[in-house]
């Protein structure tokens, strides 16, 4: 987002160094511009931000609770810490929940941060998963969601943030949640056109257009 | 197409005549009717004719359906039992009556009987704890149920179980029949209503309320005039809701209001929204709550009737219209974020913050949420004054309690009490004290979501200032008593359990961290602990408070955590080890 040169602009304290920011952004935002990495995985630039994933929370001095910096908006005078132990602490809990519930072999970000925050897959393994077999109902694109990490993109996409087509919604609740159409029905039935732009906001391989999921099925066998 | 087919459409058409031109906000409202039309449950050619009504998505108003427990996508049998099995209910023998009305039945929770005669569901606390251990046959009470034939025989008569030397909030409860207006205007019921309109501005109004120091009762304790300020301050139109969706285990003090005296909050309600200024206001009341539910509907219509809702005051002319809500099995709802996205027809998730309701609620207007015993409190603060209500309690908490006291006491029950009784008198003289023999283990205070206080603390004056110290919890007033012969081990996976189901699924560290320390306790309650447990557990809770949206992903640990500090034992570990 830019600002017009006479546009006021804040400033703020992120790691000790002192960033400005329009009025309005996020901290994730300026963040980004002044080169400081917040890792995150349900976010993304060209659709409404919910802060599910919680992996972009940052401390702000004075606030009880950490952050997300996607949606939380820069104050004057805030005082934001983007790797402290509390932080680094949520991010590796939150990337072992993940490996214990979902299949992240096709998740390049996640298995990147999972590195980068020492997490342990294996921590809390041995619970239920999320295991619902790939659904392979139309010519064009593969459903797999035991590598869905409900990071929402899809649905969105789907519907008011792009499409208005509103083909997909969310069955179950808590951790049994799912991505699903009106009544599990196969997509051909569904209101679905078609367009491809759930696969492509997919972070995680969960949505993949037939011919790739083709030869990966072919290359494993 | 048959016959009874065409008809039910018709009676469907009906419902959508008078629901869907107000689009979204009644979709759960006609999809209750619509099941009930529907043996039960919401075949797709109905949903598609709903969503076509109400012009939402197919896939939207499916979405909703799953959401809501009591609401069903396919087929089940003509009577649902639930059967709870938290705390207060297993304290009670509640496995011994899952197992005898599984067996009765031939079913499994979770099975449907293929003449489709009955759905059996094990289900979380359905606010019935004073009458543990609780069932609902259809949305009929059966509690106490009785454990040897559960399904036979006639319902056990309601007797009332409230008591206190002070009453403020409980003073009509029992005393008038709560579907007559008159009865309530009998008691003086409605002049605080026509105090506040024709003798006080809406800012004097609020100012009473700040002075009387009244704190929100639904567990968080937030100042309500200071809330009732913020909204008052907002651009028009704002709006008012009543949260009476109750349904924590542990915490039934606000059924007791709502079946017992629901003008009496209707009353604080109408005072309410005429000091912030909002012209309409909803009661949303928990699913399971179908008798409070019938007496908030019966209560708004005779108020209509007698022109409460409008009128003259000292600010010119006043009107506000109520709708009573009814919920349809979602803890979550109780959070007051979800709560709006329900009344807008949504699934429950709660909103990011900020905006908050007072800036931002029902439909992006400033809203103001009160609990039902926040509201019961307005109407004798602005008949006799902020000072007559500070004078009840002590100096840093005023006014009075509701405590719903349960588990392992004689007298389970609600039992109303000037701040700063000791807790052994709600114990011992009020809830009568445990069986013979038995001795007091630890007391749950605060909720599944609070904290544990021992035998040594049973002193502790009910105050917030005392609790803090004793590390107790007073949140919505829940006070769960488990005496020696109780596995606390148990209690806890039985907590756990409780939020892994009741989570929304919106974020992460709750979606998955719920099921992680549900899975975690029950093995420790089998006797199975692990020396990794301690820190599992740890950062399990540190991720949860940190980092959930709501208040429910936030809490859901608490007393697991408070429990390991203060019996590390019972984990099979020597303490946790600190990192």
């Amino acid at each position: 987002m830019s600002s017009r040169d006479d546009s006021p602009s804040i400033s703020f304290t992120m790691n000790g160094r002192t960033v400005v920011a329009a009025p309005g952004s996020t901290i994730l935002s300026t963040a980004r511009a002044a080169g400081v990495e917040i890792p995150t995985l349900c976010y993304h630039p060209n659709l409404t931000a919910n802060g599910l994933c919680r992996l972009c929370v940052v401390e702000v001095v004075g606030m009880r609770a950490l952050q997300p910096a996607c949606v939380a908006i820069a104050a004057p005078e805030m005082v934001v810490n983007t790797e402290t132990d509390r932080v680094i602490r949520a991010r590796r809990v939150i990337l072992e929940l993940l490996a214990s519930t979902v299949d992240l072999s096709e998740a390049p970000e996640a298995l990147e941060y999972i590195e980068r925050y020492c997490a342990d897959p294996s921590r809390f393994a041995g619970g239920l998963r999320r295991t619902i077999p790939a659904i392979d109902d139309n010519p064009f694109f593969v459903r797999d969601y035991s590598k869905c990490i409900m990071c929402w993109r899809c649905i969105q996409v789907c519907a008011g943030d792009v499409q208005n087509t509103f083909a997909l919604t969310w069955g179950g609740r808590g951790f049994e949640s799912r991505v699903t159409t009106a009544y599990d029905q196969a997509m051909t039935e569904s209101p679905c056109v078609f367009c491809g732009n759930c696969v492509g906001v997919c972070p995680t391989g969960a949505l993949v257009g037939k011919v790739e999921y083709d030869m990966r099925q072919r290359d494993e066998d | 197409m048959n016959v009874d087919a065409a008809v039910r459409l018709e009676q469907l058409d009906e419902i959508l005549t008078t629901n869907a031109p107000q689009g979204p906000t009644l979709l759960i409202e006609t999809l209750h009717e619509a099941q009930a039309l529907f043996e039960g449950w919401l075949p797709a050619p109905v949903v598609e004719r709903i969503a076509a009504a109400h012009r939402i998505p197919v896939a939207d108003v499916y979405g909703t359906i799953e959401f809501y427990e009591m609401l069903h996508a396919g087929p089940v049998g003509q009577k649902v039992v639930r059967v709870c099995t938290d705390g207060p209910c297993a304290v009670a023998g509640a496995d011994a009556l899952l197992k005898q009305v599984s067996s009765d039945l031939g079913l499994r929770p979770g099975e449907t009987a293929p003449d489709g005669s009955y759905t059996l569901e094990r289900v979380r606390c359905l606010g019935l704890c004073d009458r543990a251990p609780a069932m609902l046959v259809g949305l009929e009470r059966r509690a106490p149920a009785r454990i040897e034939a559960p399904l036979l025989g006639q319902p056990a008569p309601e007797a009332l179980k409230i008591g206190g030397l002070v009453k403020v909030a409980l003073a009509n409860v029992g005393v008038v029949d709560p579907t007559s207006l008159e009865d309530y205007q009998a008691q003086g019921g409605m002049a605080a209503l026509r105090k506040a309109r024709t003798q006080m501005t809406p800012e004097q109004i609020i100012a009473e309320v700040k002075a009387s120091q009244l704190l929100g009762r639904g567990g968080a304790s937030f100042p309500t005039g200071l809330k009732w300020g913020y909204a008052a301050r907002n651009p028009r139109p704002r709006f008012f809701i009543c949260n009476a969706d109750e349904s924590e285990p542990g915490a039934f003090k606000d059924r007791v209001l709502m079946d017992g005296d629901p003008f009496r909050v209707l009353e604080g309600l109408l005072i309410a929204s005429y000091a912030v200024g909002a012209e309409h206001a909803f009661v949303y009341v928990r699913g399971e709550h179908a008798l409070g539910y019938e007496r908030f509907c019966t209560a708004v219509r005779q108020l209509e009737e007698s022109g409460y809702l409008c009128g003259e005051s000292a600010n010119g002319p006043v009107a506000c219209r109520i709708e009573v809500r009814r919920g349809a099995g979602a803890y979550v709802c109780g959070e007051e974020t979800a709560l709006m996205e329900s009344i807008e027809g949504k699934r429950g998730f709660p909103r990011l913050r900020p905006p908050y309701p007072t800036d931002a609620g029902l439909w992006g207007h400033p809203t103001v949420i009160n609990n039902v015993e926040t509201l019961a409190k307005v109407p004798s603060i602005i008949m006799h004054g902020a000072q007559w209500y500070r004078s009840l309690g002590t100096p840093e908490s005023a006014g009075t309690k509701l405590f719903a006291v349960s588990g392992s006491v004689v007298r389970s029950g609600v039992y109303e009490v000037p701040f700063g009784v000791p807790l052994s008198h709600l114990i011992f003289d009020l809830a009568g004290g445990l069986r013979p023999g038995r001795s007091v283990q630890a007391v749950l205070t605060g909720g599944a979501a609070g904290t544990f206080l021992g035998p040594d603390q049973l002193e502790t004056p009910l105050s917030f200032e005392d609790f803090r110290r004793a590390g107790g919890t007073i949140g919505a007033g829940t006070i769960m008593v488990f005496d020696d012969m109780v596995d606390l081990r148990d209690i806890l996976a039985r907590v756990s359990g409780f939020f892994a189901h009741e989570s929304c699924g919106k974020c992460y560290p709750c979606q998955m961290g719920t099921q992680r320390q549900w899975e975690i306790l029950q093995r420790v309650a089998r006797g199975e602990s692990r020396p990794e447990d301690a820190e599992n557990l740890a950062d399990l809770a540190a991720v949860m408070a940190d980092a959930s949206i709501c208040g429910l992903g936030q809490a859901a640990s608490l007393a697991i955590t408070d429990a390991r500090k203060r019996w590390p034992l019972i984990f099979g570990t020597a303490g946790e080890r600190r990192s």
